[in-house]
């Protein structure tokens, strides 16, 4: 959304002006202008679509497990070693202790699916709040909150997980999730606020601030909207780095086995003797195949929003060029 | 000018004062707590009752009776003088552990940072300058499902097909066995040869990100006035590329290569374990699965400190290198 125009329209609904449009068709609008324009700007971006198909297949697999539309995974249910699609009873093929394959990848879906979004709720939620706050207010408010979020990201984060799932040992997927990302805001938080800095400076905030309105109602109805396309391209690379780094982790077997997870899966392949034979690759394919197609899913649909929020291509419908994105943060917060 | 340093160099101080405090504290928060079940395996190995403590006591360098300020004075004072206490479940001092291990972590995170940063940024700006073109849409499209690659998964499929199936690299391991670890020719190549698959594993998968990066950093320059001027002025392509385009694109990615080092230094904990290579995350797993809490601190606190110098390093560079980044930002306060 362009952000002027969008603060235009706020501004003015706040002052009970335009009384000549009902509540119906002011609805309509915002509807037309918030959602509709942006879902078919997003759906022509073959990106976003091949996006929404790949997570939508993702979660019907999850609604799959949830149902309990397939069997559910456990040991000596099939024959031993059984290859991919070499008996269409058990797709995938089954595992050294004759587990279904696709049974393990279907039966951890919904966890990580709850996990990853979860963490990515968690990390941006406050990285919005601490990154507004700290750009709007400036003085010490700033330098007190920057200082901290400094100090987080001094702290290398697969380790400090790693330590804290030991110490705590976190078995619901949601808290998981933000374990996992406990410490991902504060880059985040960060970049946004250089962007509130400059934000700040625009007329309508100025205007705002004169007229005497609070501080969390200027952040929430000047500052924030303008921050949206950041913030949704940004949630779909924390969740990207919470499968990830959730994955690795249960790779390595330092989170509790509670749940079923692709990195188990892995781990028992790694650790079952799927190395040493060609017998045996679709043990290790399966669970990684699984995890490139939600992370290629996850990604395609980031870079299509952000193509969507992004002005410059934006344009191309309407005319005028401003970037708000900043592309130089892309290679900072990616890390693994 | 001054003050900028002197306050840059403050926080450093503070920030590994506070982990470690933060590593003391949640010593205490392991479960069990920490020293319950060494305790229990000493006293198991038949070791008097009134030993044990001075054991543990040495161990970490904590009384275990006394109050807990007093645990966390002595803590922070044998860190300062470079003790770390001893390595329960390896009998060796955690400090010469971490000198022997920490090599190779800089090692393979180093060169493969490197790597990723020359490859991405050579990628990135051709595609930048071809935009649009046949070579622009493979190379991205090369780039978005490199992306979606964990480097695990890459490190467990060449670990498969590289070493286990084809022989061509070992599985395990810095050096060869029974090679000294000393300046000679044998050494080195046997440290290469361990060290190829895990740089290239750490390597490929993160090479697309800098690369997109890279790309669109460029675009955003070739777009500038000041590129259609020099365009104007008749500089030839090379200086235009080199002088113009190349040092404004690079420059936002230099504090991002910083902070990516270290941020792949965390990473090393998943990549060292896949190939049993000794290093600090090596270490760093061990230690949790045979609850060597001293050791695992240690490790903790030395990436750690790894990684603030390296922040602090691209900091303070950075406002060489950039004249715009002066002494901070002196914004007005609402």
């Amino acid at each position: 959304m362009k952000p002027t125009e969008t603060e235009g329209v706020d501004w003015r609904s706040e002052s009970t002006a335009a009384p000549e449009l009902t509540t119906r068709e002011r609805l309509r609008e915002t509807y037309d202008e918030q959602i509709r324009t942006p879902l078919f700007v997003a759906w022509a971006d073959w990106r976003t679509r091949f996006g929404f198909l790949i997570l939508g297949g993702y979660l019907l697999m999850a609604l799959v497990a949830v149902f309990g539309l397939w069997r559910e995974p456990s040991t000596s249910q099939a024959p031993r070693y059984l290859m991919a699609f070499e008996n269409m009873q058990y797709p995938l093929g089954t595992t050294a202790s004759g587990t279904d394959l696709a049974a393990l990848i279907i039966h951890s879906t919904p966890e990580i699916l709850l996990m990853i979004t979860a963490g990515a709720v968690w990390a941006t939620a406050v990285a919005v709040v601490i990154g507004t706050v700290a750009g709007y207010k400036g003085g010490r408010v700033d330098n007190a909150l920057m200082s901290f979020s400094d100090l987080v990201m001094a702290i290398p984060g697969l380790p400090l997980v790693i330590i804290l799932a030991v110490t705590f040992s976190p078995e619901n997927p949601i808290l998981l999730g933000i374990v996992i990302n406990i410490s991902y805001w504060a880059g985040l938080g960060r970049s946004l606020r250089s962007q509130v800095l400059t934000i700040r400076e625009n007329d309508y905030v100025e205007a705002s601030r004169t007229m005497g309105v609070s501080t969390p109602k200027i952040i929430l109805k000047d500052i924030i909207p303008n921050l949206m396309p950041y913030v949704t391209v940004n949630f779909v690379f924390a969740a990207r780095y919470v499968m990830f780094a959730s994955v690795g982790l249960y790779f390595l077997g330092v989170l509790p086995y509670s749940t079923q997870n692709w990195g188990v899966t892995l781990n028992f392949a790694y650790s079952g003797g799927a190395l040493f034979s060609w017998d045996a690759a679709h043990w290790l394919l399966a669970p990684m195949v699984a995890i490139m197609g939600l992370s290629l899913g996850l990604i395609l649909l980031g870079q299509g929003l952000d193509r969507v929020f992004n002005p410059r291509v934006r344009t191309r419908m309407t005319g005028k060029s401003e970037s708000t994105v900043d592309e130089d943060d892309a290679g900072i917060t990616e890390v693994l | 000018m001054v003050n900028y340093y002197v306050r840059r160099t403050a926080r450093v101080f503070a920030t590994i004062f506070m982990v470690a405090s933060l590593t003391f504290g949640l010593i205490r928060l392991l479960p069990g707590g920490p020293y319950t079940l060494l305790r229990t395996r000493l006293l198991r190995q038949g070791v008097p009752a009134a030993e044990v403590d001075a054991r543990i006591a040495n161990l970490q360098n904590i009384r275990p009776d006394a109050p807990i300020w007093e645990q966390y004075i002595d803590y922070m004072i044998a860190l300062a003088q470079g003790n770390l206490g001893m390595s329960i479940s390896l009998n060796e001092p955690v400090v010469s552990i971490l000198a022997k291990s920490a090599p190779w972590t800089v090692f393979v995170v180093l060169v493969s940072t490197i790597l990723v940063f020359v490859i991405g940024i050579f990628l990135g700006s051709l595609q930048a300058y071809w935009e649009g073109s046949r070579f622009d849409q493979v190379f991205s499209g090369i780039s978005i499902s490199l992306m979606s690659v964990p480097f695990y998964v890459v490190a467990v499929l060449a670990l498969y097909i590289f070493a286990y199936q084809l022989n061509w690299f070992p599985t395990a391991g810095t050096v060869g066995r029974g090679i000294e670890p000393q300046l000679s020719v044998a050494f080195v190549l046997s440290a290469l040869e361990h060290g190829v698959l895990p740089i290239f594993s750490y390597t490929l998968g993160a090479i697309g990100g800098q690369a997109l990066a890279m790309r669109g950093n460029s675009i955003q320059v070739l777009g500038n006035d000041y590129v259609q001027v020099a365009r104007l002025r008749g500089l030839s392509d090379r200086r235009i590329a080199t002088r113009y385009v190349a040092r404004n694109a690079i420059l936002p990615m230099y504090t991002g290569f910083l902070l990516l080092l270290g941020f792949r230094l965390g990473g090393t904990v998943i990549l060292e374990q896949i190939f049993s290579y000794t290093g600090l995350g090596y270490y760093l797993i061990s230690a949790l699965n045979t609850n060597d809490y001293p050791l695992m601190m240690g490790t903790f606190l030395v990436i750690t400190v790894a990684l603030v110098l390296g922040v602090y390093v691209a900091d303070l560079t950075y406002s060489k290198i950039d004249p715009r980044i002066s002494a901070g930002g002196s914004d007005e306060a609402y």
